[in-house]
């Protein structure tokens, strides 16, 4: 049994390389179901803002054909395995990338049937915004109200509600007033920064990325101008002090002193800057950040998401997982705390058992102390349970052999969340945000 | 591009282990194709499973990217392997937030992909910020091609122009660099790195459907060779 360390060996430094910045980067998840018609308006946002190319167009145009459909069926650009292809459905996230000349965007596209939950937690786990798909003519479904249970649950606190199907409607203000009524009335209960209701039609392309000539009532954005402007980045990632997960230790080379170790890991919260006072978490000792570098040389600042490498003024016991944090505004050092998980695995959650926690760059031994209550996915009501099964949301409370040094997740994604591995499977069975 | 690749190993004071194909076939663990000149593109996947299993790796890493093809777009950044080597797309480990879960038993193995979010333009803007250097394949040069399939493919010893196809010389570059026989190149006359990502931004076609003739046997050709274990 081994751990591969997800760590790079280079003098660079950790993690995974950010793509470079010609624009900023919006991440957003999409939520709804084949029926809402969502692989149509991914179909028609990759279609509309020029993002697919010659021979997939003619790939889908060929396969249009074959299936009987007439002119381009849009929903086959986001077609992907066989199995689905056969079953009609869409079995995992898929992730599709597109740029405008304003900003590059990243689609975590969640199927709306088969594994919903855990599907949804995944593609909400990176995304900064979530876009909710709901059929004007259905209304406001448990699936809509679902997801929209999830994003807040994740963190995302920027919703677009996309009223789809509009041109079935007669493109009546009326039918799409109704559907935002129930949303907001419904949101109002969930911690989200803003809602942001459109018209569209995904079909004929309506406030798509063109403007609608058939809804002169309408004066907001398009759903493509509206990412095109929406704040990037998770104002919770930087609610807590400077935090930086320690995941490479710089060896000093032989001859060196041992004083001349570094730090190398992805800046998780805060600023840092040389001169400021740090303390080592769990020990608790206390240092100042002697220099920040990287490959390129000394840094004045870090901010997240940049990977750094940090010199301390002192000599210390620092090792891969430990947490370097603001000492004004630490992390908590605790052994035993309660998280809402969403359990993945279709073995059922085990009281009492062990499994191995990921936590930052940490991995340890936890137990699962007690599955402390259920919370229902379409209302984030608390209910009695004693065990989790796939895809149910819960409170829990685990017990791990290692300190950690946790935020709440409300307050920093990265030290606020965990994933719990089986022992024997390894599998990923559980994504956990640790509570207040 | 073997004369950069040990040239970068040499910088890097590295241990350089190769496994091919052709000491696949010599050694019976791959079927003869007969043919020289035949793609050897599906042999590759039982070369490297069985380099992987005998230098015991845990973990492999590939540049492989999720705007490749439809099967891609479903890839982990850390993807597991079974002991056959297998990526069953139905039981791949979720993956949450940057938790990366690496653990693996005897036998088992997991694919990196650190570029999983990057698309072709990323990378060549990455290469000009960061000045670095790439093998000479990679930017115009002259070459001897004949036109197959809407694809400008390399004549050479083992890839023969076929009868009826009439080898011109023309200025190309190559987008992936892989397999002779099933890998085309790009007319192109984007010499510098600005010069190709200038091309690379307005190019009607996407890197694998330009190139990668192994990607047009069937709608599902890259998912059926990365469940036998492709990279």
């Amino acid at each position: 049994m081994t751990a591969i360390q997800t760590g790079p060996a280079s003098q660079t430094g950790p993690g995974i390389p950010a793509p470079p910045a010609a624009t900023a980067l919006l991440r957003l998840a999409t939520a709804g179901s084949v029926d809402d018609g969502k692989s149509t308006l991914i179909g028609r946002l990759l279609h509309d803002s020029s993002a697919l190319f010659d021979d997939q167009l003619e790939a889908v145009a060929a396969s249009s054909a074959r299936r009987g459909h007439e002119g381009i069926d849009l929903s086959l650009f986001t077609d992907g395995l066989r199995a689905e292809r056969e079953q009609g459905i869409t079995i995992d996230v898929a992730y599709r990338y597109f740029a405008t000349p304003r900003r590059t965007f990243v689609i975590a596209d969640t199927p709306g049937h088969a594994q919903y939950t855990r599907n949804m937690v995944t593609g909400a786990s990176t995304a900064d915004l979530a876009v909710i798909l709901v059929d004007v003519q259905g209304g406001l479904t448990e699936q809509s109200r679902r997801h929209a249970c999830v994003a807040s649950l994740l963190g995302i606190r920027q919703v677009v509600l996309a009223v789809n199907k509009m041109d079935l409607v007669g493109f009546s203000e009326n039918a799409f007033d109704a559907v935002v009524d129930a949303f907001l009335g419904f949101a109002a209960g969930l911690e989200l920064d803003s809602v942001t209701p459109i018209p569209i039609s995904a079909l004929l392309g309506d406030n798509v990325v063109e403007p609608s000539a058939a809804m002169a009532w309408y004066g907001g954005p398009t759903l493509l101008g509206h990412l095109e402007r929406a704040p990037v980045g998770r104002s919770a990632a930087v609610a807590t002090g400077a935090r930086l997960p320690v995941q490479w230790v710089h060896r000093p080379a032989p001859g060196q002193p041992r004083g001349a170790r570094a730090y190398s890991g992805t800046l998780a919260g805060g600023v840092l800057r040389p001169g400021d006072e740090v303390v080592v978490l769990p020990s608790g000792t206390r240092t100042t950040v002697a220099a920040l570098e990287t490959f390129d040389g000394p840094l004045a600042e870090a901010v997240p998401p940049l990977s750094v490498t940090v010199r301390l003024a002192d000599d210390l016991d620092v090792g891969r997982g430990d947490l370097l944090a603001s000492a004004a505004d630490p992390a908590t050092v605790t052994r035993e705390f309660e998280a809402v998980a969403c359990w993945l695995d279709e073995r059922p959650a085990r009281p009492g058992g062990r499994y191995l926690l990921k936590h930052t760059t940490r991995t340890t031994r936890a137990v699962l102390r007690e599955v402390v209550h259920a919370v229902d996915v379409n209302s984030l009501v608390a209910a009695p349970a004693g065990t989790l099964a796939a895809n149910d949301l819960g409170r829990m409370r685990l017990a791990t052999a290692d300190a950690l040094a946790v935020d709440s997740y409300a307050a920093n994604r990265v030290t606020g969340s965990f994933i719990l591995i089986d022992e024997a499977t390894h599998a990923t069975v559980a994504a956990g945000m640790v509570s207040p | 591009m073997l004369e950069f690749r040990d040239r970068r190993v040499a910088e890097f004071a590295g241990q350089l282990l190769v496994a091919s194909v052709q000491d696949a076939i010599d050694s019976g663990l791959v079927p003869d194709p007969g043919d020289p000149t035949a793609s050897r593109n599906r042999l590759q996947s039982a070369t490297l499973l069985d380099a992987i299993a005998r230098h015991g790796f845990d973990a492999c890493i590939g540049g492989a990217r999720r705007d490749e093809d439809k099967a891609r777009a479903k890839e982990r950044v850390l993807s597991f392997r079974d002991e056959f080597g297998q990526w069953d797309p139905r039981r791949q480990r979720p993956e949450v937030w940057q938790l990366y879960n690496g653990w693996v038993r005897a036998g088992e193995h997991v694919r990196a992909f650190p570029l999983s979010d990057w698309t072709e333009l990323d990378v060549w803007r990455y290469v000009e910020r960061e000045g670095l250097e790439l093998p000479s394949l990679y930017f115009s040069h002259r070459r001897l091609v004949v036109e197959r399939e809407a694809m400008l493919m390399a004549v050479g010893p083992f890839t023969p122009a076929r009868p009826g196809e009439v080898p011109v010389e023309a200025a190309v570059r190559y987008r992936t660099v892989g397999d002779m026989t099933c890998t085309g190149a790009v007319a192109s006359e984007a010499a510098t790195v600005a010069e190709v990502i200038a091309e690379v931004a307005t190019s009607r076609l996407t890197e694998r459907g330009a190139t990668r003739a192994d990607d047009r046997f069937s709608e599902a050709a890259m998912e059926d060779r990365k469940r036998e274990g492709y990279f």
